[in-house]
């Protein structure tokens, strides 16, 4: 202690100086990263978004002609990104509801949890690929397990799944539910910090079960629900393997998700400064949606310790 | 008043548990009985839900009609280079964002935020292109190299961990000699350890599970990594299904088999992620 304080004050700026040595040197890996994978990449892709680039040859300045083709003439576009706001309106609050319901179930004490828990959560880390394999599988029109067992209920006409154009993306949500334990073990963690007290005097004050669930388990699990939703606000608008293994974006485009259409443009046509283009455009909604929700969230999101 | 319901209560959970359960259990179970059946078993009607006989060749001949053993190497290499780099250079970031003061920390912290919520389409088209004048194309440098540099959601994971560590550790090492980096790798790391687990063992899964830098950047067979190799096995084999059941389950095996002995550490990883406060 003593070493250390005895010339602090003159050490003062030689301290400060090293400090900020050291600090500038350890994120140099982010700094350097950051630079060559992020700042370059935006800018030479907000760059390409404005010319015609086909990957190769040097890219030829076009104004905003991308934009407008985009806007204006590419069917698919507009296509592609209201099957991926249906994935983001219908899919994603329907994940996000039931991988709650399950993490509230767990949360009552009982026995057999961490089975539950292992079981809920392991269908979340299994590779996509093999998955999206599975389910294809599963989903078979004619010979698949899920057919096979609505028939032996009774269910006639049973939907073609993955090969109807109407039942296509249910299919991917459906899918997507069984995947719903990435989130629900989340939910559970925070769930386990609510304090028991809170809930017990809500009971005291007459609270029923569904009040109190009301008025005290959602605004302690609201920064959580926040973090869920933001997640799966950007990771919805990015759904992409699981089209481009089951689907390729058939039938009749019912799939073709925003991020798959951008792919197939720059490296199937090598049309990459148009797929720039969109991928500024998917920047932007992304952004505008986040934006929106977090500023919301000043009214419906509780932190604890914050209130007045 | 309060007892006798929760009893009916507990009942009524177990049962809405035991049911999820199943549904969530049935895939899993397909997908295993599928890759042990015979083809004329298969297709079968009503279906046969327990095969009879075991296939257990089905699992050899799905590892010849797929180089298993060879995309399971080529994936495990890019796996363990992730790794490495990654619990490397976030380490010594986060520890520059928590043990440090410097000017510019805050500038470094919202990059962080700001790449968190960054589509990878917009770097994507750029970032190929960049590897493409490296002439990386068809090497896995374009799927390691990224890593040594950080990653925005371990580089915040640890930041949370490592502010939590005394900082009289820190001091009392520092008087005792030590410089920055080594209260890194000999105070500050070795409490973290559960940390670096963790975003150890996500890493290893991303890398295992990955698809789109697979398939932007492998483009010879014998580099191929299991996802992309299994996504070209059925558009090849496509109606194969015991073939293909045996293929995925074989490469859902490791992540099985890890989870079930690293559970506490995935456990811990969700309430490390910081989101609680």
């Amino acid at each position: 202690m003593m070493k250390g304080g005895r010339h602090l004050r003159s050490r003062g700026s030689a301290r400060a100086r090293r400090d900020f040595r050291t600090g500038l040197l350890f994120a140099m890996p982010w700094i350097i990263g950051f630079t060559v994978f992020v700042a370059y990449p935006i800018g030479a892709s907000l760059y390409y978004s404005l010319c015609e680039f086909d990957g190769i040859r040097t890219p030829k300045w076009i104004g905003l002609a991308n934009y407008r083709t985009m806007l204006l003439e590419d069917e698919l576009f507009w296509r592609s990104l209201a099957n991926t706001l249906y994935m983001v309106v219908i899919g994603l609050p329907i994940g996000m509801i039931v991988s709650l319901v399950i993490a509230l179930l767990l949360n009552q004490r009982i026995r057999g949890m961490t089975f539950y828990r292992t079981l809920f959560y392991l269908p979340s880390i299994t590779p996509i690929v093999a998955t999206s394999i599975l389910w294809l599988w599963l989903f078979n029109p004619q010979i698949g397990l899920i057919n096979i067992l609505l028939a032996s209920i009774g269910v006639r006409d049973a939907p073609g799944w993955l090969t109807d154009p109407t039942w296509s993306k249910s299919a991917l949500i459906i899918m997507g539910l069984w995947g719903a334990g990435g989130s629900m073990v989340i939910y559970l963690a925070a769930l386990q910090d609510v304090p028991q007290a809170l809930v017990e005097a809500a009971h005291l004050d007459g609270a029923g079960p569904i009040q109190a669930f009301r008025h005290v388990t959602v605004p302690m699990l609201s920064p959580v629900i926040l973090f869920n939703l933001v997640m799966g606000l950007i990771g919805s608008f990015q759904y992409f393997t699981q089209a481009y293994v089951m689907t390729a974006g058939g039938p009749q485009d019912s799939t073709m998700f925003y991020a798959l259409h951008l792919f197939n443009r720059a490296f199937l046509d090598f049309r990459m400064g148009y797929a720039s283009a969109m991928a500024w455009a998917l920047f932007i909604v992304t952004l505008a949606c986040t934006a929106i929700v977090l500023r919301s969230s000043a009214r419906w999101v509780y932190y604890a310790g914050e209130e007045a | 008043m309060i007892r006798a319901p929760s009893i009916a209560r507990a009942v009524v959970t177990h049962g809405i548990l035991v049911g999820v359960g199943a549904i969530f259990s049935l895939p899993f179970f397909w997908l295993v009985s599928t890759a042990l059946k015979a083809d004329t078993q298969v297709l079968a009607m009503p279906p046969v839900w327990v095969p009879r006989p075991v296939r257990w060749d089905n699992f050899p001949r799905a590892l010849e009609y797929i180089p298993y053993v060879q995309y399971a190497l080529n994936t495990l290499r890019i796996c363990a280079l992730s790794v490495v780099g990654t619990v490397l250079s976030c380490s010594l970031v986060a520890y520059s964002l928590a043990r440090v003061r410097w000017i510019g920390r805050e500038l470094v912290f919202f990059s962080l935020l700001g790449v968190m919520i960054l589509p990878g389409q917009v770097t994507m088209i750029p970032t190929f292109t960049l590897f493409k004048w490296l002439h990386w194309i068809g090497t896995i440098l374009p799927l390691v190299a990224p890593s040594f540099f950080g990653n925005a959601f371990y580089i915040f994971l640890l930041r949370q961990f490592y502010r939590t560590i005394p900082q009289e550790l820190s001091d009392a090492a520092r008087i005792d000699g030590c410089s920055d980096l080594a209260i890194l790798l000999r105070v500050i790391m070795p409490l973290a350890r559960p940390a670096l687990a963790t975003v150890g063992l996500f890493t290893f899964i991303g890398a295992w599970n990955d698809f789109l830098g697979p398939l932007l950047y492998l483009n010879d067979e014998g580099s191929y990594t299991l996802a992309i190799g299994l996504q070209r096995f059925v558009s090849q084999h496509g109606a194969e299904w015991s073939m293909l059941m045996a293929a995925s389950t074989v490469m859902t095996l490791p992540i099985v088999v890890i989870f079930f002995f690293a559970q506490r550490t995935f456990i811990q990883g969700v309430t490390l992620t910081g989101i609680k406060g």
